[in-house]
C-alpha cells in the first residue's frame, strides 16, 4: 500500500524527530556526564564546591552567598557580596536566579514597600558607606539614602514658571531634601495624592562625582549570584574585616590579593575578587571571636 | 589595562577569529552540502526514517518536509512538557502548564528560545535534555538547511529539484554541530561549567543560611545553545548565571560560538554558485552593520546616560562583576544581532540607548549575521530587494547571480520583509490596548512599553531574548508569542523556499556590461542603506515612542 505523501512526510518527520532524541537528547549529554567523572573534570562538573573550615558543604565557589544574618544586617567579619535580586530576603537563591530588570529611568518608588532602583542604590549607599566608615553620598540621592526626585508643576502644564514641586520618594511627615524649588517651597508626598501630572524631575544634589563606595556594591547582578566582587569593593571593606578578626589589613589585603582573579590573558574579562573563598580562608587563618 | 581597553581587545580579537574562521569554517560546510558520500551511521539514520537520501526534492516537498518536521516537533515538545511528572528525572516537578508548554514548544522548536518559564524550577532534567537541547541542534539545523536550499536555487538552473531536507538536516546535526558541542561541553565543563544529572544539593553558607546549589546537564546543553544561535538558558538567569558562563574567557567562547556559523556561511554561499567574491561581499555587509552595532553598544553603556547610572557611576546594574560593562555589552549586541537571545547581563537595565541599539539589532531582521541559516537567507532576500532597487534606477530588468528577478521572485523577497514588522507592531498594538497585557510591565512610563515592543520584536525574529521586567508568563503573553514565533519562522521559511524554487527552475542569463557587480564596494554600500532605511522607515515611529523618548 502507498501511503498519501503528506502522510508519509509526518511519518519520516516523526521518526527523525524520534532518532535525533536519541541520538542528540539522551546519547549525547549522558555521554558528557559520563566523561565528567574523569578526575580532572568532576570537582567542576559536580557544582565546583567549597569545604568550610568545619568540613562541612558551605557552597560553591561560582555561587555568591550573602554574608548576613536572618534579619539582613552584614556580619562584620565577612567581606560583602554584592547586591542580589535572586529570591527574596538577602538573595543569593539559586532557585530563583536573575536581576532587577529595573530600568535606567526608574526613579520614582511605586510604594513605600516597593523602592524605585534609585532609592535602592542610595540606601545601599549609604549603608554600606555607614558600615565601611566612609562617605556614602551619591549623586541625585537624599542624605537619608532615598532618590531626590521632585515632581515639577508648571502653570501651562509643561511650560511657564513653576507652582509647585513635591519630593516624590519622601511621604510626609518626613522634611523634603530641598527646601525651595526654583523660588516655590518643596513638598513631602502625601499618600492619596496622584502627582502623575507633574514632570518628573531628579535633583543632582552636592554628592561627589566620584563616589567613595563602588558602583558593584551598590548594584545587582545579573544572575543574583554573581561570586564576586570589584578589587575596589573588597579594599574599601578590608579595615572592617581586620579590626572584626583582630588581625592587620595588610594582612586581609593580601589575602584579598590572593583571591583576586586578573584578566585571562590580560584582556578577557575584568579583576575580580572571589568572595566565598576569601572569606573562608579568613575564617581558617583569622578565625573570629565575638 | 583600562575597562574600556579591554572591551575593545574583547571585539578586536573576536573580529580576527571570526576572519581566520572564515574560510575553513565555511569550506567545511560547502563539503558538507555538496558532498555525495553518506557516512554509514546517515545510512542508518536513512534507513530509521524512512528516506531515500540520493533522491532531490522540489521547493513545495522541501518545504512540506521542514514544515511537518516542526509539528511533528512542537507537538513533541508539547507533550514532554505535559507529561513530564510522569517521567524520569522530573526532580518532582509538575507538568508545565498548557500556556505556557505551547510557547515554550514554538519558541524552542523556531530557533527562538524566548523563555517565559524559569529553567531552575519549571524544566526536569529530561524535558531540558531530551526536549530543549534537541531542538537546540534541530533548529539550527533546519535554518541551515533552508539556507542552503535558497543557495543551491542560486546556483542551478533549469532544475525543479533544490535538495533533500533530510539529509541537510542529518548532515548539519551530524557534520557540524555535534561534534564542536562534545568539544565545546569539556572546554565548559573544564572552566566550572556543571555536567551532571543531580537535582542539586543542600549547602550551608558561611552565614549560617541553606543554600540549594543546583545541578543538571548544563555543559552540554550550553554549548549547543550558543553555536546553534539558540539561547534559551539552562537556568534562568541565562548566560549570566556562574554554572553557565563561569569566566571572562568562557564568555568570549560563547560569543565567538555564536557569532561563527552565521559568519562563515556567505563563504559556503560564494563556492556553491561559484563566486567567492560573492559570498565575502555579503560576509562584509554583515561585518559592517555588526561592527557599528557592537561599537554603539558598547559607547552608549559606557557612557552610562539616564539618572540612575549617573547616580551609580557606571551602568554596572544588571550585569556580572568577571564581564564587566563594556564585555557584557558586546555579547548583548552580539546575542540580538544574530538570533540566540542569550544574555549574560539583563537587557532591561540597560542605558535607553544602549537597550534601543539592541532592539534595532533584531528589527534588522536578525541578518548582520543572523541566526545559523537563518542569517544568510534573510540578507540574500535584502541583497535580492536591493538589486531591484538599483535596477529600478537605471529602468532595467534586475539580475542577481545571472538570475532575473522577476514580479515572482519580487513577490516572494516582499512578503519576507513585510512578514516580521507587521508581526512586531500588530503585536505590540495589540498588547498595549489590553489592560491586563499592560499591567505586565515592571517599569513605567516609555521603558515599559520598551519592554513589550522588545518582546514582540524578539519573538517574531526569533531571538528569544527579553526586557525581563514584563511579566511574560501570562495566557495572553504566552499565546500571542507563541504564535508570532511561528508565523515569524515559518511565514518566511517557506517565502524563501519559494524563491529558491523560483530561481532554480530559471536559465542563467549572461552578465552584461550593464550587470551590476554584486561583489564591487558600491553593492555593499546599497545593502548597508537599503537594509537601514528599509529598517528606520518601519519601526521608528514606534522607536521613537518607547526606548528614544527615553533616552534624549
Amino acid at each position: 500500500m502507498r501511503l498519501p505523501y503528506w502522510l508519509s512526510q509526518h511519518l519520516a518527520a516523526l521518526r527523525a524527530l524520534l532518532v535525533l532524541t536519541v541520538l542528540l537528547g539522551i546519547g549525547y549529554p549522558l555521554v558528557m556526564v559520563a566523561v565528567a567523572q574523569l578526575p580532572g573534570l568532576k570537582h567542576a562538573a559536580d557544582g565546583s564546591p567549597v569545604v568550610a573550615p568545619n568540613g562541612a558543604d558551605a557552597g560553591s565557589r561560582l555561587i555568591g552567598q550573602p554574608f548576613a544574618d536572618a534579619h539582613g544586617q552584614p556580619l562584620g567579619q565577612y567581606f560583602q557580596s554584592r547586591p542580589s535580586a535572586a529570591g527574596s530576603g538577602n538573595g543569593y537563591d539559586p532557585t530563583a536566579s536573575g536581576g532587577s530588570n529595573l530600568g535606567p529611568n526608574s526613579v520614582v518608588d511605586p510604594g513605600p514597600d516597593k523602592p524605585s532602583l534609585l532609592t535602592l542604590v542610595c540606601a545601599r549607599s549609604r549603608s554600606v558607606g555607614e558600615l565601611e566608615g566612609v562617605d556614602g553620598r551619591r549623586p541625585y540621592c537624599t542624605p537619608e539614602g532615598v532618590g531626590a526626585v521632585l515632581a515639577v508643576f508648571h502653570r501651562n502644564g509643561i511650560t511657564g514658571p513653576v507652582t509647585r514641586a513635591v519630593s516624590l520618594n519622601q511621604r510626609c511627615p518626613v522634611p523634603p531634601f530641598v527646601a525651595t524649588y526654583q523660588g516655590v517651597p518643596v513638598e513631602c508626598a502625601k499618600a492619596e495624592e496622584d502627582y502623575s501630572r507633574g514632570i518628573v524631575t531628579p535633583v543632582r544634589g552636592d554628592a561627589p562625582a566620584n563616589p567613595a563606595v563602588p558602583a558593584d556594591a551598590v548594584t545587582a547582578s545579573a544572575s543574583g549570584l554573581d561570586p564576586d566582587i570589584s578589587p575596589a569593593y573588597a579594599r574599601l571593606q578590608a579595615n572592617r574585616v581586620a579590626k572584626a578578626r583582630g588581625t592587620t589589613v595588610d594582612t586581609v589585603l593580601q589575602l584579598v590579593d590572593r583571591h583576586t582573579t586578573g584578566r585571562a590573558l590580560g584582556f578577557l574579562g575584568e579583576p575580580a575578587v572571589n568572595v566565598l573563598e576569601l572569606n573562608v580562608d579568613l575564617d581558617r587563618k583569622y578565625p573570629y571571636r565575638r | 589595562m583600562s575597562t574600556a581597553g579591554a572591551g575593545a581587545l574583547f571585539i578586536a580579537s573576536l573580529a580576527v577569529a571570526l576572519a581566520v574562521a572564515y574560510r575553513p569554517v565555511g569550506d567545511y560546510l560547502y563539503r558538507v552540502f555538496t558532498s555525495r558520500r553518506h557516512w554509514r551511521v546517515e545510512r542508518v539514520i536513512y534507513r530509521l526514517v524512512g528516506v531515500n537520501p540520493d533522491g532531490e526534492q522540489t521547493w513545495r516537498m522541501y518545504a512540506r518536509g521542514v514544515l511537518a518536521f516542526s509539528a511533528v516537533s512542537v507537538l513533541a515538545l508539547y507533550a514532554l512538557q505535559r507529561l513530564q511528572n510522569h517521567l524520569w528525572l522530573s526532580l518532582g516537578r509538575p507538568a508545565v502548564r498548557p500556556d505556557q508548554a505551547w510557547n515554550t514548544a514554538a519558541s524552542f522548536v523556531t530557533n527562538t528560545n524566548w523563555q517565559s518559564y524559569s529553567g531552575e524550577t519549571a524544566m526536569g532534567h529530561l524535558v531540558q535534555m531530551a526536549g530543549l537541547a534537541v531542538q537546540n541542534f534541530a533548529s539550527a539545523a533546519v535554518g541551515i538547511a533552508v539556507a542552503v536550499a535558497l543557495v543551491r536555487g542560486f546556483a542551478r538552473s533549469r532544475t525543479t529539484e533544490v535538495g533533500n531536507f533530510w539529509v541537510d538536516l542529518v548532515r548539519t546535526c551530524l557534520r557540524i554541530l555535534l561534534p564542536v558541542a562534545v568539544v565545546g561541553a569539556l572546554v565548559l565543563i573544564s572552566a566550572g561549567v556543571v555536567q551532571s544529572l543531580s537535582a542539586g544539593r543542600d549547602a550551608h553558607t558561611l552565614a549560617g543560611a541553606a543554600q540549594h546549589i543546583p545541578g543538571g546537564p548544563v555543559a552540554s546543553q550550553e554549548i549547543i545553545k550558543e553555536f546553534g544561535t539558540n539561547g534559551g538558558g539552562f537556568y534562568n538567569a541565562n548566560s549570566a548565571h556562574p554554572f553557565e558562563n563561569p569566566t571572562g574567557w568562557t564568555n568570549w567562547i560563547q560569543v565567538f560560538l555564536l557569532l561563527v556559523i552565521a559568519f562563515s556561511l556567505p563563504r559556503t554561499f560564494g563556492r556553491m554558485v561559484g563566486d567567492r567574491r560573492q559570498g565575502l561581499a555579503i560576509a562584509i555587509i554583515m561585518a559592517v552593520l555588526a561592527v557599528g552595532s557592537v561599537v554603539a553598544v558598547n559607547a552608549f553603556q559606557l557612557a552610562h546616560q539616564g539618572t540612575v547610572p549617573q547616580a551609580v557611576g557606571a551602568a554596572t546594574e544588571g550585569t556580572e562583576v568577571r564581564f564587566g560593562v563594556p564585555q557584557s555589552a558586546t555579547f548583548a549586541a552580539a546575542t540580538t544581532l544574530t538570533s540566540t537571545g542569550a544574555v549574560d547581563s539583563m537587557h532591561d537595565s540597560y542605558t535607553a540607548l544602549g537597550g534601543a541599539g539592541l532592539t534595532a539589532n533584531m528589527m534588522l531582521g536578525e541578518i548582520a549575521p543572523g541566526g545559523t541559516g537563518s542569517g544568510l537567507y534573510g540578507i540574500l532576500v535584502l541583497a535580492v530587494i536591493t538589486v531591484f532597487v538599483a535596477g529600478l534606477m537605471v529602468g532595467r530588468t534586475p539580475e542577481y547571480l545571472s538570475k532575473k528577478l522577476s514580479a515572482r521572485e519580487i513577490k516572494f523577497a516582499s512578503l519576507y520583509f513585510l512578514t516580521t514588522p507587521a508581526l512586531v507592531l500588530v503585536g505590540t498594538a495589540a498588547a498595549m490596548s489590553l489592560t491586563s497585557a499592560r499591567a505586565s510591565m515592571l517599569n513605567a512610563g516609555p521603558h515599559g512599553l520598551s519592554e513589550v515592543l522588545y518582546a514582540y520584536t524578539s519573538a517574531a525574529n526569533n531571538n528569544g531574548s527579553a526586557f525581563a521586567g514584563l511579566n511574560a508568563n501570562t495566557t495572553w503573553y504566552n499565546t500571542t508569542l507563541g504564535a508570532v514565533m511561528l508565523l515569524g519562522r515559518f511565514a518566511p521559511m517557506v517565502f524563501v523556499l519559494g524563491l529558491a524554487g523560483s530561481l532554480a527552475a530559471q536559465r542563467p542569463v549572461p552578465a552584461s556590461a550593464g550587470t551590476l557587480k554584486t561583489y564591487q564596494p558600491l553593492f555593499v554600500g546599497m545593502v548597508v542603506g537599503i537594509v537601514l532605511i528599509a529598517i528606520a522607515l518601519t519601526y521608528l515611529p514606534a522607536l521613537a515612542l518607547g526606548p528614544l523618548a527615553e533616552g534624549l
